[in-house]
């Protein structure tokens, strides 16, 4: 079976280390925060100026002047610090940032990364995402594998405008945990109960498996 | 120390000589941290044919949503830019250009121009449509872009509170880009909740200090919040 958004956030989620710094994009991404796991603490950092998120608020604790990157009302957590965009991105491009999770529509088997832009569409921007992508020392690309009509969304190579070049070493998506190097996607877990000649069907990229290829542990 | 005190009194000293054509850099990162009142007099001017660098253009009738009425922006350096209709409308139809610029590009563009460097070189943006035409540069193997700093005619900022001087500081994420904003303006105004006395801020907490400041005007706020998520269990 393909994983829910969930499963991979939960997945996503079993990467993090104790004392993690970690940028979390929208949609799936974001939900990995709710799957930390025990005994593991990571400091959530939000691009508009925030290193040290915390969850939504209550109506008691709305306040205008506290908003994440989504521009999301939020809190932040004891011991978080607050600072101006130009420090927000000198720490993710300087490469401090341990984790950076995203999305994409597209990954090639050099890790270039589309996310951005889909020509004949409205574009509506980059946001923070061509600094995430050229500053985390670690990125995790999160996607459904094949999009809605069955196209693999990855590829030999990205079509659509890319985000960065040769950034990407890891993606976990609704059927496996691939890493990327070589010039080739390599298969590292497949998701439980889905197939490898599954896998390999819907990856239309080079596609590198060696021996027997694990199921993901999602708990 | 008359000389250092910035604070005017009404939004028409505070944005006295803006003309047709210039640049104003705006703080703000959404509705978040924006000088709402400098933005409704700007609309109230009717200046038209402007460039303005603001990480986004607010929403329908509200922000820098509001200059789009009009028709007085002329082009938008932001990074995220789809939150309006008339955004969308006068985009299509030829009327606004939008200049993309990665975020982190944006605010280091906005710091270098307030510190007097030209231009400066960033991985962000490499073999994208960013880096289309500028130049590349390796440094230990790796490939940069050539990115030009910005500066504006004006730069219009918010803050929490600032004292006559122009010592200002930030409330919490409303900070976002307005201490570089307030770096970056040939004439800098700031609005702000809550004018003090110089001493009543703390010197070793004062976010943007008073130099590069040159107005100061009391404003009021209406806050408006974009997206009100609320935690699980008040949902």
């Amino acid at each position: 079976m393909a994983l829910s958004r969930d499963q991979i956030a939960m997945r996503v989620a079993k990467e993090f280390r104790d004392g993690n710094y970690v940028n979390l994009g929208i949609g799936i991404p974001t939900l990995a925060a709710n799957y930390v796991p025990e005994g593991i603490d990571v400091m959530l950092q939000s691009e508009n100026g925030l290193l040290g998120m915390g969850r939504y608020p209550t109506e008691a604790e709305v306040d205008a002047d506290m908003i994440n990157a989504g521009k999301e009302t939020v809190t932040a957590i004891t011991g978080a610090s607050i600072f101006d965009s130009a420090e927000s991105f000198a720490m993710i491009r300087g490469g401090h940032v341990d984790f950076t999770v995203l999305g994409a529509f597209e990954v090639d088997v050099n890790g270039n990364i589309a996310s951005w832009m889909i020509p004949g569409k409205l574009v509506k921007g980059m946001g923070g995402a061509m600094d995430l992508v050229a500053g985390a020392k670690n990125i995790i690309v999160t996607m459904t594998h094949a999009d809605k009509r069955g196209n693999s969304k990855l590829l030999q190579e990205c079509s659509l405008p890319l985000t960065g070049v040769n950034c990407i070493t890891s993606i976990i998506t609704d059927l496996a945990v691939l890493e990327v190097k070589d010039g080739a996607f390599h298969l590292l877990e497949r998701a439980p109960g889905v197939s490898v000649d599954e896998i390999r069907e819907k990856t239309a990229g080079k596609l590198v498996v060696e021996g027997d290829v694990p199921e993901m542990q999602l708990d | 120390m008359s000389g250092f005190d910035k604070v005017v009194t009404s939004y028409d000293d505070a944005m006295d000589g803006l003309k047709d054509n210039m640049t104003i850099i705006a703080g703000g990162f959404g509705l978040c941290g924006i000088p709402e009142g400098l933005i409704n007099q700007v609309k109230k001017m009717g200046t038209s044919g402007l460039t303005i660098v603001s990480n986004n253009c607010g929403v329908d009738g509200f922000g820098l949503g509001v200059l789009l009425e009009d028709k007085q922006i002329k082009k938008m350096v932001s990074s995220y830019v789809g939150e309006n209709a008339l955004f969308e409308k006068q985009l299509l139809n030829g009327e606004l250009e939008v200049e993309l610029t990665p975020q982190g590009t944006l605010a280091e563009k906005m710091r270098a121009g307030g510190a007097g460097i030209p231009a400066f070189f960033t991985a962000t943006g490499y073999g994208t449509p960013v880096g289309e035409g500028k130049e590349v540069k390796e440094f230990n193997g790796r490939p940069y872009i050539l990115e030009e700093s910005i500066t504006g005619d004006f730069a219009i900022v918010k803050a929490w509170k600032a004292d006559r001087y122009g010592n200002c500081v930030y409330r919490h994420t409303a900070q976002n880009f307005n201490p570089m904003a307030a770096t970056a303006g040939k004439i800098t105004v700031v609005e702000v909740e809550e004018i003090v006395e110089p001493g009543e801020l703390d010197p070793t907490q004062i976010h943007t200090p008073g130099i590069y400041v040159d107005r100061v005007i009391q404003g009021t706020f209406e806050k408006r919040i974009e997206r009100k998520v609320l935690a699980k269990e008040e949902r």
